[in-house]
């Protein structure tokens, strides 16, 4: 993937300047549009003058209360979709791997069964306490994952990667359900929380993941240099004076930062993080200074999106909006699996 | 001649001990499968004396017998024996077949196809009975022709048609989340069942169409056991041994998605246990001789085991498929683990 992108890449960045603000502009827009539309939009149909009054402040009637009760949600979706469409980037990056994602890495699954050990059986309360657990998780599962796929014969290789954080995860997501099926007391809200939902998203809850999000996106935005040199392959990366071990190690850690806060607040969410990168490169090609930034805008516009959709099609109920990324990015996924060239286990 | 006979007794030797030692590992495994089976009717809550369980089964109507047995551990026995033998039997099909125990038929996606047409068969067309296992069949066949088509280029290769499986798994979970939220009202327990897999509330009536369906697709099954053998060796080599290679493959995958189908409609996709059953019988029954009779009762001794275990055995009760679950998790980490460095085989 690197090879083709690379060769075409300097003729198409004097070419794609002008698309690429372009692009950029469009996505902006198109966030604002699903904002607005994240608000006014949902189970139950609001007037537009209610969701004008509730916009300041009012709380009078139930669907004022309805639209308050959306914003967070919005802001939260917002966030994670920008977390989880950047993580899959660098992600993508790191391991030089076009099936590289979140969830089928494993990762979010990690940060998860970290999370409902910590609150089965330690009592975890904090959000702090939450979002720590959730990281370590996330980080313990991307190395557990990376390892076994690169054992033996060979790098591990995309498909391997991928086999390997898939087994990962269904042999996590069973843990979990056998850690959680017999406690009552917990199983009401971690149930929700399995299949991935921005529903029951409050602004305490969005203040205390927002310094990790922050950091995390700081670091992996930072890291777009050192991903341009890892893509022309180690060696040469080393050649240009990257220090490729420590740039590996850095850049990873900063998508495990984002996933497993993500998955602290809103449970793991599949899928987003494999289809972005991939619509972005078709948007403005493989410079990670401009793939990385506009993965995590696309992330953010695309889980809103998602989040709508879950609101409107299960009426009168909710459906979580992992259901919603899993059936959408599922068919990206074999795509792309078809499109590798295959070497036997 | 002469110098060829004492070489070929020894083969003919050797065939016999191990044509001795398949049939004893079978017979022993019987006798397990019934020792569990009979030992889960006499042990439950409550103590119940042999005696009076063999008078029950007659049709005597012994007082609290006929209930706790009758109607709570015997059709649940049933219900556990027959999926277990139709799990482990198709599992077992499909992983000789395509030589590779990633692929069975829980990994790739057809257990859990059949479970979503059995979500959308009982709960949006409201179907009861037989009909939810003739849509859960026709699921199963369609999902397994669709991985099929989706993973052929030039050829399938093992890895993609397991990877594919794996991306048309997760949608078809989604639609089943999806399906059961358009249910008036849907329970975890419900929920379960259709995902990892659950014998609660098991009834002897459905139970009919599933001994039905082992009875058809079983025996076609264990007619081909030949081919599938010689399939085992490469399609080349089964093709010069006068296997019809095609027209096996078609007839194996039909009995095997029929068996594991008719199974799930029922009991939901029970966690890896067509995963588990090859690779554990393979252990035991070593290369003396095929492995489809092995693997079936392997697989009913787990579901019988899981689901005695998740109802007495540990501190709250589980549903079989989440013990299974959990039995089954490591071992796929530790398979793909020695994959990586062997090149897997069952």
């Amino acid at each position: 993937m690197t090879g083709d992108g690379m060769a075409t890449s300097p003729g198409m960045a004097v070419a794609a300047r002008p698309a690429r603000t372009l692009w950029l502009g469009v996505l902006f827009a198109a966030l604002a549009m699903l904002c607005a539309a994240s608000v006014a939009i949902g189970t139950r149909d609001v007037a537009l003058a209610d969701i004008l009054a509730a916009l300041n402040g009012h709380r009078d009637s139930i669907g004022q209360a309805a639209v308050t009760a959306r914003i967070p949600r919005t802001v939260l979706a917002m966030l994670a979709g920008a977390a989880l469409g950047l993580a899959g980037a660098t992600l993508q990056g790191v391991t030089r791997n076009p099936l590289a994602d979140p969830g089928l890495l494993g990762i979010n699954m990690g940060a998860m069964l970290a999370v409902v050990i910590g609150v089965a059986w330690f009592n975890m309360a904090s959000p702090y306490a939450y979002i720590w657990t959730a990281i370590f998780g996330a980080g313990a599962a991307a190395v557990f994952v990376y390892s076994i796929s690169s054992r033996g014969r060979g790098k591990p290789t995309p498909l391997k990667l991928a086999l390997a954080g898939a087994a990962t995860s269904v042999a996590f997501a069973s843990l979990v359900i056998a850690i959680v099926l017999p406690r009552n007391d917990i199983a009401g809200g971690i149930r929700a929380w399995q299949i991935g939902t921005v529903g029951g998203a409050t602004f305490d809850r969005i203040v205390h993941v927002l310094p990790f999000l922050a950091v995390g996106l700081v670091i992996s935005l930072l890291s777009a240099r050192k991903l341009n040199s890892l893509a022309l392959g180690d060696e040469l990366a080393a050649g240009l004076g990257e220090h490729v071990a420590m740039a590996r190690a850095t850049t990873a850690l900063g998508s495990v930062i984002l996933c497993g806060a993500t998955t602290a607040v809103c449970g793991p969410i599949g899928f987003l993080g494999l289809g972005v990168p991939h619509l972005c490169r078709l948007l403005v090609g493989v410079d990670h200074r401009w793939l990385l930034p506009v993965s995590a805008l696309t992330g953010a516009c695309l889980l809103i999106a998602a989040d709508i959709v879950g609101r409107i099609i299960a009426r009168p109920a909710e459906l979580g909006v992992g259901v919603i990324t899993a059936f959408v990015g599922a068919p990206v996924f074999i795509w792309i699996v078809r499109r590798q060239r295959i070497r036997e286990l | 001649m002469t110098t060829l006979s004492p070489i070929l007794a020894v083969i003919a030797g050797n065939r016999t001990r191990r044509a001795r030692r398949h049939g004893l590992v079978i017979a022993l495994l019987l006798c397990l499968l019934v020792g569990m089976f009979a030992l889960t009717l006499v042990l439950g809550q409550t103590f119940t004396p042999p005696g009076d369980i063999v008078r029950t089964i007659m049709g005597d109507d012994v007082r609290g017998v006929a209930f706790t047995v009758g109607q709570l551990r015997l059709p649940r026995a049933v219900l556990a024996v027959l999926a277990g033998l139709s799990f482990g039997l198709g599992g077992v099909a499909f992983q000789i077949m395509l030589r590779n125990p990633l692929a069975s038929p829980d990994i790739i996606g057809i257990s859990i196809g059949a479970s979503a047409a059995a979500v959308f068969a009982i709960v949006v067309l409201s179907l009861k009975g037989a009909i939810v296992s003739v849509f859960a069949v026709v699921a199963g066949l369609g999902v397994a022709l669709l991985v099929y088509m989706l993973s052929f280029r030039n050829g399938v290769a093992g890895m993609r048609l397991i990877l594919i499986g794996i991306g048309v798994s997760a949608m078809l979970e989604s639609f089943i989340v999806y399906s059961l939220s358009r249910a008036p009202s849907w329970t975890l327990q419900e929920a379960m069942r259709w995902l990892t897999g659950s014998i609660n509330g098991a009834q002897l009536g459905p139970s009919i169409p599933l001994l039905l369906s082992l009875v058809v697709f079983g025996g076609l099954m264990l007619s081909r056991s030949r081919d599938l053998e010689a399939l085992r060796l490469g399609d080349d080599t089964a093709a010069a041994l006068g296997v019809r290679v095609g027209r096996t493959r078609v007839l194996i995958i039909i009995a095997a998605v029929g068996m594991i189908a008719s199974a799930t409609a029922i009991s939901g996709p029970i966690a890896f246990v067509a995963f588990l059953s090859g690779p554990i019988a393979a252990r035991i029954v070593g290369n003396s001789g095929s492995l489809l009779i092995p693997a079936a009762l392997v697989g009913a001794a787990l579901v019988l085991v899981g689901d005695y275990f998740g109802q007495f055995l540990l501190p709250s009760r589980y549903p079989v498929g989440v013990v299974t679950g959990v039995l089954g998790a490591p071992y796929l980490i530790f398979l793909i683990m020695r994959a990586e460095r062997s090149g897997g085989s069952l």
